[in-house]
């Protein structure tokens, strides 16, 4: 298909939207509109088909049985750890960890990297967008070991202040721990660049990818950031499954997350010897048809095209905040240059929470609330927003009836 | 009237609505037309935090039985609220605390009870049979 802007782009709608089975479903009677991609995105077959095929073909748990299936498995887990490995551009397969999700990732981080080198005093820098799960394991963190919390402004339309990343960074400042993309308002930051200033002074960076690994082509060789987690139902895997990409460096440093099965040498009651990365950190039986569904998501984006999936995202992110401002009393949250897929807004004397409850009855999925950013929210002084986050099986035709619905229930509320 | 029978009575009104949107924009209106709490309850004391949207609860007991004011800002969850008043308010703690509310479901709004945390309902309702369960067995 040619876009708006005359770019070509390879994207066979039909075909996609058959790959999607939920998206044939009827909401309140309604064709299902699900543009609640942010809060976690829908499965292609393949993936679907991948974990019907492992719990009716291949279970049997990994790396522990001499059987055939057994061994077949860790083979296919390990194969997905690899392709994973090969999509963020990691050097090796050993920095590529298997968790349950951001969430978890983030913590594995902040206990770890917390434990060996947080001392009173201390400070973490963050930024004024981060998502709860990327304020609370390090304020967990500081209150334990009397750290300091502090905070990267941003402006009006949703930036950084980078400015005063310089003030902000001091001889105490032992990490930096931002969000790739911010899930309420859709601002890509400039990580690379904040990830080069930061390493002049050899402050390592924790990047939070849970949006932006749908959205565009991640590589952490390139960003050189120390960290980078995201999690497999974001990117239209399984949930229950994340990654956490950590540079060898500090994994071989670290001290194992959680104590369990699977994470050891020899084990005896005086002590305990333990694997190298990424065995330390995945105690316990994983999540392995996730961590294979994982693989699969990934495969299927790969042969749309991140570069097509952008451009046509971009097509629809521009078609949408032309629609939606055309309607009055209508705010968009979030205005920055470079933003993603995702539009936020409020409109004048209704409640974001009415509207998403009208939406719903017209069968169109929207998030409305704080989206876990409440300081974000504090600083546009609103208690949430509206927001609309779109994948690349939307269709503008989508967006049409979203708007409609936008002003039927203002015509309602109002 | 008994709790039953105004539950009845509601459920009979709301069957004339035939679609969500005319049951909508009757909870709209309702939620819209009253004050439902004197201005000076409106404070955190008298609060339930919802995810989204807030709900406040304020409780008397007058000759054996509680009345209840309360809000939100929430338009739609206000316009339930006020059918939660009309239930519950004016009876005694006994009947309150064994009220079973079914007429939510029989009239077709379920999705706004569902344990979300989103609108403070849920809670809402906890904690009016909360007041009903502190003032049980008093009679003033």
């Amino acid at each position: 298909m040619t876009t708006e802007t005359g770019t070509i782009v390879n994207i066979d709608l039909k075909k996609i939207r058959e790959d999607f089975p939920i998206l044939k479903k009827q909401v309140n009677g309604k064709p299902l509109i699900y543009f609640d991609n942010g809060a976690t995105a829908q499965k292609p077959k393949a993936v679907i088909e991948a974990i019907t095929k492992y719990y009716s073909e291949q279970n049997s748990n990994i790396h522990r049985g001499v059987h055939t299936l057994s061994r077949e498995i860790t083979v296919e887990y390990e194969h997905a750890r690899e392709k994973i490995q090969k999509h963020i551009n990691a050097r090796y397969v050993h920095e590529i960890i298997f968790t349950k999700g951001t969430t978890d990732g983030i913590n594995l981080v902040a206990h770890c990297f917390g434990k060996l080198y947080i001392q009173e005093g201390d400070e973490i820098l963050l930024t004024e967008m981060e998502h709860h799960s990327n304020i609370i394991p390090w304020q967990l963190l500081c209150e334990e070991k009397k750290a300091k919390l502090k905070v990267i402004p941003i402006n009006d339309k949703g930036e950084l202040i980078l400015d005063e990343l310089d003030q902000l960074i001091s001889s105490k400042t032992k990490l930096i721990a931002l969000t790739h993309i911010s899930n309420t308002l859709g601002t890509i930051n400039p990580v690379k660049a904040i990830v080069a200033k930061a390493h002049r002074k050899n402050i390592p960076v924790l990047v939070d990818g849970a949006q932006a690994i749908p959205h565009t082509k991640v590589d952490v060789r390139d960003l050189d950031c120390d960290f980078y987690v995201f999690s497999g139902h974001k990117v239209f895997g399984p949930t229950g499954v994340g990654i956490l990409y950590g540079k060898e460096k500090w994994l071989n440093a670290f001290p194992p997350y959680q104590g369990g099965g699977g994470i050891i040498k020899t084990v005896t009651f005086e002590k305990t010897e333990y694997a190298e990365s990424p065995l330390k950190f995945e105690a316990g039986t994983p999540h392995i048809e996730g961590g294979i569904g994982l693989a699969v998501a990934l495969d299927y984006i790969n042969e749309i095209g991140l570069e097509h999936i952008h451009i046509y995202e971009t097509e629809l992110l521009q078609y949408a905040t032309n629609q939606l401002t055309a309607i009055p009393g209508l705010r968009i949250i979030g205005t920055a240059k470079e933003k993603a897929s995702v539009i936020s807004f409020i409109v004048e004397g209704i409640h974001p929470f009415d509207m998403g409850l009208i939406l719903d009855k017209l069968g169109i999925a929207v998030r409305t609330g704080h989206h876990c950013t409440q300081p974000l929210m504090q600083h546009f002084g609103i208690p949430g927003t509206i927001r609309a986050s779109f994948a690349f099986y939307n269709t503008k035709e989508e967006i049409d009836v979203f708007t409609e619905g936008i002003k039927k229930a203002i015509s309602m509320l109002r | 009237m008994s709790i039953t029978e105004i539950e009845n009575e509601i459920v009979e009104e709301f069957s004339l609505f035939d679609d969500w949107m005319a049951k909508y924009e009757y909870l709209i209106d309702i939620g819209k037309s009253l004050p439902l709490i004197d201005a000076k309850y409106k404070t955190e004391d008298y609060l339930i935090k919802g995810c989204q949207s807030q709900v406040w609860l304020q409780a008397d007991f007058k000759e054996g039985k509680i009345v209840y004011t309360a809000d939100s800002d929430a338009i739609i969850t206000k316009g339930i609220i006020s059918l939660l008043v009309r239930v519950m308010s004016g009876h005694s703690p006994e009947e309150i605390m064994k009220a079973d509310l079914s007429f939510i479901d029989r009239i077709g709004l379920k999705e706004n009870l569902s344990p979300t945390r989103a609108n403070g309902l849920v809670s809402m309702i906890k904690q009016m049979k909360l007041f009903a369960l502190a003032l049980s067995g008093k009679t003033e």
